[in-house]
């Protein structure tokens, strides 16, 4: 059987407080051992020196158009652009067409990512039927076909009664509910936060309340049901204000960000560039602050993408008519790296951590760590060169980046998944 | 002084001196329009294209014969719906328009920022013709010239714009204008009518009519949408017309020589009683007779100073 022997790397595993240069021994596809200078043959080794050895990231939010959108990306393009940015687990979400509310979604996502995918591809069913927000979909078949979350993502759950059953139906069955938290009256048609920015655009403003009113519902929810409820791509101060409370008091939550709301404001929109859109929209920049220090204290638990690929015609017309969403798969670990390792707002370790174990602890699976036995998903990075971001050499079929030209840290050099080298840099 | 841009996309990016500079031009076009051949032959041999993608009649027609007028060639490409909508991109109906070799496009968007987005990938020069709640900077500068026309100067003016501030271009190309010139500008209206951060554009923010009026030289009363009681930012029409109309008895807390503008189509009735824009203090014709100086102003600087001067 074939072993790989990633040697000299400094390895970086939260999981199993290791931080610090060590050798990971792969044999039959799972991790055989990691430890200093290991005495063992391989048929293949790969000199790590210099370079961040890490568990396969773990992207608990993505969107891979399949079935139903393949124009904008799919299972296969999907997951190339994930290992390509060290990502070896993604969540996918169900807004697809047809939306995974049904069992046999479930399985054909499952079987085409066996076949084509380059990572492990967990779906996430939807909460109610055809995701239209009114009628519980069949949780229990979709959990039994191997959902690993629940999720309407894209769409709020605006009727509370609903929130409050799924609630308690997804308590039963140990499952998340991961909620796109927004109140689509508060968000009335806006195409970006509302403030001075885009008072100054004329463009329709999406108050940072939309999102806020509905964190803190779900907590309430959450709280009378005892679930576990998982706040999607938080991005106002408010948010992350409710949820340190929420904590503090016990309740079952958790939260993520993406990169761009760390990055990111209201005011970096320019010349009406819509690769600057999405939803929920770039905030002001006490938001961005308050998303930092979210990070920083633990508040926010894990760091997701929320990659979001569209045709470049959904994206290169009117800022308004224009798709929400951007990639994020290949710039993920750059991103994080680069903006808050090396300013010191966490440490290599608590990213690491953020991007694997604790993503995968709240969806439940059992990913993201380097220990003996586990699926051999482990990543290689280069922190020390710094590189461009070319949106047009990204694997995803999504060239809808804001971030095309930043100079960056932390790209990815190989990615194993299951023992196989799934992505070499060039 | 010489002009650099390619187009006329907002007011925001002009200086004051270029501002002032295509009020003087326009003021010297003005009398162009009172010959009996009301024609000279500036933008001879130049293709205008009016490329008006939301309903409008008087910004269209003052373009169209501020165009005519310098003896360009015109032509009207006009649709209702959102480029999505009709199956073919904007970009590519640019690039169809643009490969017939055309000089200048004088666009009209709903959404905010097209004109922006045409101007990055064309030659042309594009003219922001109102573009969705951002700006209309031909109508700003319209109205500038109209104010000095009758105040002599904007530098220390207090200009008070009533109205729905929210969804106004036409606000935000006076605010920015107005202030690179040194007036005072306020706005009033109900707080669901005023976006926010407003303040961070040099205004001061009223919302009661008769303190907001109090001495101030110009009354600049917006177009109310009467379909936006729908939408909860005012109770009714008849509230809107008691606490912001603006009529005769309210018009006195103004200075005696105010002035009264209105960008049209007015709701007599509803923001502005008869009495007022018929009045005395009106100068909303002005506005009109001024709009196709400024364009003419506009059209001639951005594509035809290479030709020969008006004669």
């Amino acid at each position: 059987m074939k072993t790989i022997l990633i040697q000299g790397g400094h390895v970086v595993d939260p999981a199993n407080q290791i931080d610090g240069e060590a050798d990971v021994f792969i044999k039959d596809g799972k991790i055989e051992k990691v430890g200093k200078n290991l005495k063992v043959k391989a048929d293949q080794t790969i000199n790590a020196k210099g370079k961040i050895v890490t568990p396969g990231l773990v992207d608990i939010h993505v969107h891979f158009r399949e079935p139903g959108f393949e124009y904008k990306e799919t299972i296969a393009t999907g997951s190339h652009s994930a290992v390509a940015g060290g990502v070896t687990s993604v969540a996918c979400m169900p807004n697809t067409n047809p939306p995974i509310d049904d069992q046999a979604i479930v399985h054909f996502i499952k079987s085409k990512a066996e076949k084509e995918g380059y990572c492990h591809v967990f779906p996430i069913g939807c909460i109610s039927k055809r995701r239209e927000g009114q009628e519980m979909a069949e949780l229990g078949e979709l959990k039994k076909a191997g959902a690993v979350a629940l999720s309407d993502d894209g769409a709020p759950i605006m009727n509370a009664e609903l929130m409050r059953r799924v609630m308690e139906y997804a308590k039963m069955l140990d499952l998340t509910v991961i909620d796109h938290c927004e109140d689509s009256h508060l968000s009335n048609e806006g195409v970006m936060h509302e403030g001075e920015a885009s008072t100054s655009l004329g463009l329709r403003g999406i108050p940072a309340a939309s999102e806020t009113v509905m964190v803190a519902r779900n907590i309430l929810l959450a709280e009378m049901t005892g679930a576990k409820f998982h706040a999607a791509h938080v991005s106002t101060a408010g948010s992350v204000e409710l949820i340190r409370q929420a904590k503090k008091k016990g309740i079952n939550v958790t939260a993520e960000t993406c990169p761009h709301y760390w990055t990111l404001s209201d005011k970096s929109i320019k010349n009406y560039n819509a690769n600057f859109k999405m939803n929920p929209p770039l905030r002001g920049e006490e938001d961005v602050a308050a998303i930092r220090k979210g990070i920083k204290e633990g508040v926010i638990d894990c760091i997701c993408t929320d990659h979001a690929p569209h045709a470049s015609t959904e994206k290169q017309c009117e800022f308004d008519q224009a798709a929400f969403g951007i990639v994020g798969l290949e710039t993920m670990f750059p991103l994080t790296y680069s903006h808050l390792v090396e300013p010191g707002v966490i440490t290599l370790s608590r990213a690491v951590e953020m991007l694997t174990t604790s993503a995968a602890k709240i969806i439940g699976i059992p990913k993201g760590t380097l220990s003996e036995g586990a699926d051999a998903d482990v990543s290689i990075f280069d922190i020390k060169t710094e590189k461009e971001v070319v949106a047009k050499s990204f694997k995803s079929k999504g060239k809808n980046t804001p971030f095309n030209g930043w100079k960056l840290k932390g790209w990815a050099v190989t990615t194993i998944v299951s023992g196989e080298v799934k992505y070499n840099a060039e | 002084m010489t002009w650099k841009s390619k187009d006329l996309l907002t007011l925001e990016e002009l200086s004051a001196a270029e501002i002032t500079h295509i009020l003087d031009t326009a003021s010297s076009f003005k009398e162009v329009s009172t010959r009996s051949v009301k024609k000279v032959p500036a933008l001879r041999g130049r293709t205008v294209v009016l490329f008006f993608h939301e309903p409008s009649t008087r910004t269209r027609i003052s373009f169209e014969l501020a165009a005519k007028r310098l003896s360009a060639d015109i032509l009207n490409v006009q649709t209702a719906s959102s480029s999505l909508v009709k199956g073919e991109t904007l970009i590519d109906t640019l690039k169809t328009l643009e490969s017939m070799t055309i000089d200048a496009l004088v666009v009209r968007h709903k959404s905010s920022g097209v004109p922006q987005m045409l101007a990055n990938i064309t030659k042309a020069t594009v003219i922001n013709a109102g573009d969705g709640s951002h700006e209309h900077p031909t109508q700003g500068l319209l109205d500038l010239l109209t104010i000095r026309e009758h105040k002599g100067k904007i530098e220390g003016l207090t200009v008070t714009i009533v109205g729905d501030i929210t969804h106004s271009r036409v606000a935000r190309s006076d605010i920015r204008a107005l202030n690179k010139l040194g007036a005072k500008v306020r706005v009033c209206a109900p707080p669901t009518l005023i976006p926010m951060g407003i303040e961070k554009m040099g205004v001061e923010v009223f919302h009661d009519l008769d303190k907001a009026l109090s001495g101030t030289d110009v009354v600049y009363v917006l177009r109310l949408q009467l379909e936006r009681q729908k939408n909860n930012l005012f109770p009714t029409i008849r509230e809107y017309s008691m606490m912001y109309g603006v009529n005769n008895e309210r018009l006195k807390r103004a200075k005696k020589d105010a002035i009264v503008m209105h960008p049209g189509p007015m709701n007599r009735g509803v923001e502005i009683s008869s009495g007022v824009a018929d009045g005395p203090a009106s100068v909303i014709d002005e506005q009109v007779t001024n709009g196709v100086a400024v364009r003419m102003a506009v059209l001639y600087l951005l594509q035809g100073e290479s030709n020969e001067k008006p004669s």
